[in-house]
């Protein structure tokens, strides 16, 4: 019958596509387990000798030692100006930026290349690289931590922004223009407004990133709470080192939680 | 007041969106731009106020060329109010804040950056009321109707106090009754403040009732050029063409016709 042909026809079409999909999928089976192995995981005399320092690590990290808390208080208060000064730097710079590296609105389109090509290259250099450069260049402290922080940011933040921003209903735009406004009021009179929670959004995601990223900053000597945890590590004292990690959990939780709220009363 | 002089305008893709057209807008007048979608409504009115560029010809306003100059074009934007189809509004800000962008021309950009004085925010108050809305000025204008944004669209262009008004499709978007008051609305104010309006639709009857003058476009051309009177059933068929646009445009629009004459009569 034609029919039982037409259905034949139909599940060998079936059969077909999912032969294919086996077949990606066993492709990517082997990837990650050539990327296991690669980098030693299926070595098991490692992890045999590893496992007891682990445990032995453990031991001595409980119970935390929260002996030293009041010298803690204020390099975690450092730790969240730093977040909050890096995040502020980071919004101002990269908001003209993503305005040029917005296809739909910036003025010209070489500059828009240019300015997504230099927000490519800051995101692509690691904010401890700069702690690193930054310390060498102003000395220790929260300041060279708050640059580094920003300046990694705009890369990130201004590459968001300027998909926020490109992605913004035009109607709106040739309304501002019709009405006589300048190109600068239309930005700020109908790009801004059509696209501030999202902005809003990313910059408070990107303040909560901010907080654990600065607590590392403080290893390479750029201020903060991570200044007082590399002390800790390098004296090892363990217990210290477990409870200066709980107080940053706690503050994250509390960060986040903040942030969360805002970006609610922000929508 | 505003003259149109053998434009010609070619968009990127080579298409030619209006061919060579000619038109004048008297001062106080109601002007349908009448012609199917796609004919080049759309064009000629964004050339009237500069948002599309002609490739060829000139636009004047008394004035003068309207773009001799980035000043020249923001004075005349100035002036020149516009309403669009889907009214372009934006739906977080409130209709007061959108009526307020009619208002942006006159402050300069840093200005403009703060409030805009009392006296623009009454001026955006009294355009609301004109359109019924003052009591919906602090609500959101996604949480309006259809045919309320498009009166905070009209609200907009108001608050510019403008000499013209452009409205592209104005009464497209809302159904038969609305776009019925909406547009008697738009036409009653225009008669009130002497303002010239410059209308596209493509409803013969709306055209015919609300139309000192009509121009009637196809494929980019001006194809009719006169009073509502002499717009016969052989002009709708150069306008609309023949049967060829079976559904999107019923032809000489007889169906839609009746019901709004009928209704005009009850009304009488």
């Amino acid at each position: 019958m034609s029919q039982s042909q037409t259905y034949a026809t139909i599940l060998a079409e079936e059969r077909r596509g999912g032969f294919r999909r086996a077949a990606l999928a066993a492709t990517i089976l082997l990837v990650c387990i050539a990327a296991l192995w690669i980098t030693g995981f299926f070595d098991g005399r490692r992890f045999a000798d590893g496992l007891p320092a682990l445990g032995q690590l453990a031991t001595e990290m409980v119970p935390p030692d929260f002996g030293r808390w009041q010298h803690w208080l204020r390099p975690l208060l450092d730790t969240l100006a730093m977040s909050i000064a890096g995040t502020v730097l980071a919004v101002i710079i990269s908001l003209p930026l993503a305005i040029l590296a917005a296809p739909n609105i910036s003025p010209n389109g070489l500059l828009c290349q240019v300015t997504r090509t230099l927000l490519a290259f800051l995101r692509s250099v690691p904010e401890i690289i700069l702690g690193v450069i930054f310390v060498a260049a102003v000395g220790f402290g929260a300041l060279p931590g708050v640059l580094a922080l920003a300046l990694h940011s705009v890369g990130m933040v201004g590459k968001f922004y300027a998909e926020a921003i490109e992605h913004v209903d035009p109607k709106p735009l040739e309304a501002a223009r019709a009405a006589g406004a300048t190109p600068l009021q239309v930005i700020t009179h109908s790009v801004l407004p059509q696209v501030f929670p999202q902005l809003a959004d990313i910059t408070l995601y990107r303040w909560e990133y901010h907080f654990r990223a600065s607590a590392v900053l403080g290893i390479v000597g750029a201020g903060g709470i991570g200044f007082e945890l590399m002390a800790a590590l390098r004296l090892i004292a363990y217990d210290q080192v477990s409870a200066i990690l709980l107080s940053i959990l706690a503050c994250v939780v509390v960060v986040d939680a903040l942030g969360a709220r805002l970006r609610k009363a922000l929508k | 007041m505003l003259d149109l002089d053998n434009v010609t305008v070619r968009y990127a893709n080579r298409v030619t969106a209006l061919e060579k057209a000619s038109a004048g807008f008297g001062k106080g007048q109601f002007v349908v731009l009448l012609g199917p979608s796609g004919a080049g409504k759309s064009t000629l009115l964004r050339c009237l106020n500069g948002l599309v560029r002609p490739s060829s010809g000139s636009v004047r306003s008394e004035m003068g060329n309207i773009l001799s100059g980035s000043a020249a074009l923001r004075a005349h934007r100035q002036r020149t109010g516009m309403i669009f189809q889907q009214h372009h509004l934006i739906g977080r800000l409130t209709a007061l804040q959108n009526v307020l962008m009619g208002r942006l021309s006159f402050h300069n950009t840093f200005r403009s950056l703060l409030p805009l004085p009392r006296a623009d925010r009454i001026i955006g108050l009294e355009a609301l009321d004109r359109v019924g809305l003052a009591d919906r000025a602090l609500q959101r204008a996604d949480q309006l109707s259809g045919g309320q944004q498009q009166r905070v669209g009209i609200a907009r262009a108001l608050a510019q106090q403008p000499h013209i008004i452009l409205a592209d499709e104005p009464v497209a978007s809302l159904d038969p009754a609305t776009a019925d008051k909406v547009l008697a609305l738009l036409h009653r104010i225009c008669r009130e403040d002497g303002i010239t309006a410059i209308v596209s639709l493509h409803q013969v009857d709306l055209a015919r009732r609300y139309g000192d003058a009509i121009y009637g476009l196809a494929g980019g051309r001006i194809v009719f050029d006169g009073q509502a009177c002499a717009l016969d059933d052989v002009m709708l068929d150069t306008i609309y063409g023949t049967a060829s646009t079976p559904s999107a445009q019923p032809g000489p629009i007889q169906p839609e016709q009746t019901p709004a004459r009928l209704k005009m009569a009850k009304i009488a």
